[in-house]
């Protein structure tokens, strides 16, 4: 599922009334989709961090982020490379197993290292966190089975932490 | 310790304009914003009552086109809310300073479809620089603050307040915020007025190097009052200069090296000096669709040295060689004083001569052109707009309406100074000359402001000649009338082989008996005889509003011409210069 014209977007915001609206409106007027979305306020509780996943050429991408940019509470908008950040995602499925099949999810489960949240007669409901690639693996799996109901959150992330930083940092300390 | 001054929301709003410097404001009030009318009668601020809101919001703009000052609107919730969107559109647009002041229903009734009720900020969201719904009296005067900073610096717009009724009528301690407290209150607002040093230098090299170079004004000069620093790049280089439709009079149009206005209906010499350039020197203007014609076909063998204040015009829609993100005034300024470097190191900047003894004989071979009216045939509109130019006095304001006679009006005209033209160029929005004149004059009063305007235009807005009457306000408008939509009726007949669809207007109103009924003077002006005694006569009455109307030529269009979507190198010139058109090479 992941796709070479996925493009994250983090955008740091203030955290106020309308600022979602603001922001995903832009994306809007220009017919652009939002593949995900996830929202939430940062370690200070006046900012919240966006991060954004669209389906788009880079070009008009360029656009949008400026004009992002122009957007008064707009703070600061990263476009992340997923292969310098860190990305997380997680999911819950209700899946279709009965006493027949029931084990076999539950291995799927264990190997994914997910976790088993509800058991009914006739299905079940089961969590995993991770990479979002690890979740599209899980997800195909899980059809495999019938899937009932299933949200996912919507990716987040963070740039990884630059190499330089990582070694130099434990220097600093006495070893 | 000073005890707190407890006001109300309504007297904190009023209190907050007068703070941000606010003389006078144009609205009309109703029942949501009806709090915030009662501190008004012990205001300063005059307040001008307009017959229509969207009168309000374009004489706003009018009022801000002539004094840099952002103009302010104040209306009630819902209808009178909806009614504002066109001016804060045309607005935002054309980068137009503005505040906008809307009631809105209380706020335990927000989202329950109450009277009047309209969702105001998702409405204006897209088509303003910021918008703000106000939930607490107390937050008025930091809100009010950051609007006028908003709408002010940077890439000037439109701010909207939307006030619920209840915020007005709650009680709040006073307090104005300091310039550094509504910067700090903004985190995500930095607007980068200095350019780039690497690039000043780099667009400096570029300067000396061009042996084709044309200085593409737009309205960004006007905004960031750089017409003083463009006049002296000119000089020093000596490029010719084309000014935009938002641009006429930032350049004096007598400047022998002025080609005039670029674009669809802009002059040969601009459009096509344009066209041949090898360097354009974008200042403040934004490669608008009516400027490139066919954005692929545009100016093929320029460089771009791209000057905005607004990052994201960089590359919108043609990527720079030298993008400068910055105030036009500053970074001219630094312009020069990299050339001047450069200069002083021993370069010299290329020859240019061949160059504009070249364009000098385009703007000589090609000037703007129209068949005059045999005797007997109907009055000519270019004539009628030559005449009024010829006899207004020094330092007239122009305003416009949208469509042709907006195109001959500022082809026609001589602008000599900054500010002193006033049209709907982004949005283009018929109906915007009359309220915009009005505004201009309440922001002018002792300059003299003729509005230009068509038949059809005049239909949308003129009631709000009755407010420039009650309220003193004298405006002339001259109503080019064609007894059509003009522009419409002229593609129609370019481009749909003559297959004219809800065009005419017909021959009614009486526009005399009309502007009477306003308490304006109204004059009719048939033939060509009758055009100087009545501009003689509307140029003398100063103490009430003046219409003439002009029947004028039903089939005259506008030329040059470059149709939409075409190549500016197929331009279409006016009948009288088409064998020449090899020439333009």
């Amino acid at each position: 599922m992941s796709n070479p014209q996925h493009h994250i977007l983090s955008v740091l915001v203030e955290n106020r009334a309308g600022v979602l609206a603001r922001v995903s409106s832009l994306f809007a007027r220009r017919g652009f989709n939002i593949y995900s979305l996830a929202v939430a306020p940062t370690e200070d509780p006046d900012f919240s961090r966006i991060t954004i996943v669209v389906d788009v050429e880079s070009a008009p991408l360029e656009q949008v982020v400026k004009q992002l940019f122009k957007l008064i509470e707009v703070v600061r908008i990263s476009e992340l490379d997923p292969q310098r950040s860190v990305e997380r995602e997680l999911m819950i499925a209700t899946v279709k197993a009965g006493a027949d099949n029931r084990g076999q999810v539950v291995e799927l489960t264990n190997i994914f290292e997910g976790k088993i949240i509800a058991v009914g007669g006739e299905s079940m409901t089961v969590s995993l966190d991770g990479n979002p690639e690890k979740l599209d693996d899980f997800e195909e799996l899980l059809r495999g089975y019938g899937i009932v109901e299933m949200q996912r959150t919507g990716r987040v992330a963070l740039p990884k932490i630059d190499r330089e930083a990582r070694t130099r940092a434990p220097k600093g300390k006495a070893s | 310790m000073s005890k707190k001054q407890r006001i109300t929301g309504a007297e904190a709003l009023i209190k907050s304009l007068e703070h941000a410097g606010v003389d006078v404001m144009f609205g009309l009030p109703g029942g949501c914003i009806m709090p915030a009318y009662d501190p008004l009668l012990k205001s300063s601020i005059r307040h001008i009552l307009v017959r229509h809101e969207q009168g309000a919001g374009h004489m706003a703009e009018g009022y801000a086109h002539v004094t840099g000052r952002p103009g302010v609107a104040m209306v009630t919730s819902g209808p009178a809310a909806t009614n504002l969107v066109t001016p804060l559109c045309d607005a935002y647009m054309d980068s137009i300073p503005m505040i906008a002041i809307t009631g809105q229903v209380s706020t335990a009734a927000i989202g329950t479809d109450a009277f009047q009720e309209c969702d105001t900020v998702g409405i204006t969201r897209s088509i303003t620089k910021h918008n703000e719904l106000v939930m607490k009296a107390q937050d008025l005067p930091l809100v009010v603050a950051q609007a006028f900073h908003i709408a002010t610096t940077g890439r000037p717009g439109p701010v909207l307040i939307d006030v619920p009724k209840d915020v007005l009528i709650n009680e709040m301690d006073w307090y104005w915020p300091s310039e550094d407290e509504v910067a700090d209150s903004l985190p995500g607002y930095k607007p980068t007025s200095k350019g780039h040093p690497r690039m000043i230098k780099e667009a400096a090299r570029l300067i000396l190097q061009s042996e084709k170079p044309v200085l593409y004004l737009g309205g960004g000069v006007l905004k960031a009052h750089a017409a003083e620093a463009v006049a002296e790049l000119q000089k020093m280089i000596n490029a010719p200069v084309v000014t935009t439709l938002m641009a006429r009079g930032a350049f004096p149009d007598s400047h022998p090296m002025n080609l005039g206005m670029p674009g669809m209906h802009g002059t040969a010499s601009a459009v096509t000096a344009m066209q041949k350039s090898d360097l354009l020197i974008a200042l403040g203007a934004r490669f608008d669709d009516r400027v490139t014609g066919k954005v692929a076909a545009f100016a093929p063998e320029a460089k771009i040295i791209h000057v905005d204040i607004d990052p994201a015009e960089q590359g919108k829609v043609r990527r720079p060689d030298v993008p400068i993100v910055g105030d036009c005034r500053l970074v001219v300024e630094e312009i020069i004083k990299a050339i001047n470097e450069l200069t002083d190191g021993g370069e010299r900047q290329a020859d240019i001569g061949a160059w504009r003894s070249k364009v000098s004989g385009w703007k000589e071979q090609f000037p703007l052109t129209y068949e005059p009216s045999a005797p007997g045939e109907a009055l000519k509109p270019q004539y009628c707009l030559e005449q009024l130019r010829d006899s207004a006095p020094e330092d007239t304001i122009l305003v416009a309406g949208v469509g042709q006679h907006q195109m001959w009006a500022s082809q026609y005209w001589r602008f000599e100074k900054p500010y002193t033209w006033v049209n709907s160029g982004g949005l283009g929005t018929m109906g915007f000359s009359v309220p915009a004149a009005i505004g201009a004059k309440v922001g002018q009063p002792d300059k003299t402001v003729w509005a230009i305007d068509g038949d059809g235009c005049f239909q949308m807005t003129a009631q709000e000649l009755v407010t420039a009457s009650l309220e003193n306000i004298p405006v002339k408008i001259g109503i080019l009338n064609n007894s059509y939509l003009g522009m419409v009726r002229q593609w129609q007949e370019l481009f749909y082989d003559e297959r004219y669809s809800e065009v005419y207007l017909g021959s009614l109103p009486d526009f005399v008996k009309w502007a009477e009924a306003m308490g304006c003077v109204g004059i009719r002006v048939d033939s060509p005889e009758e055009v100087q005694p009545a501009i003689d006569k509307a140029n003398s009455i100063n103490d009430r509003p003046v219409v003439v109307d002009f029947r004028v030529a039903e089939l005259e269009k506008v030329f040059p011409m470059v149709a939409a979507g075409t190549s500016n190198d197929d331009i279409i010139l006016p009948e009288s210069q088409r064998e020449l058109k090899g020439f333009l090479k």
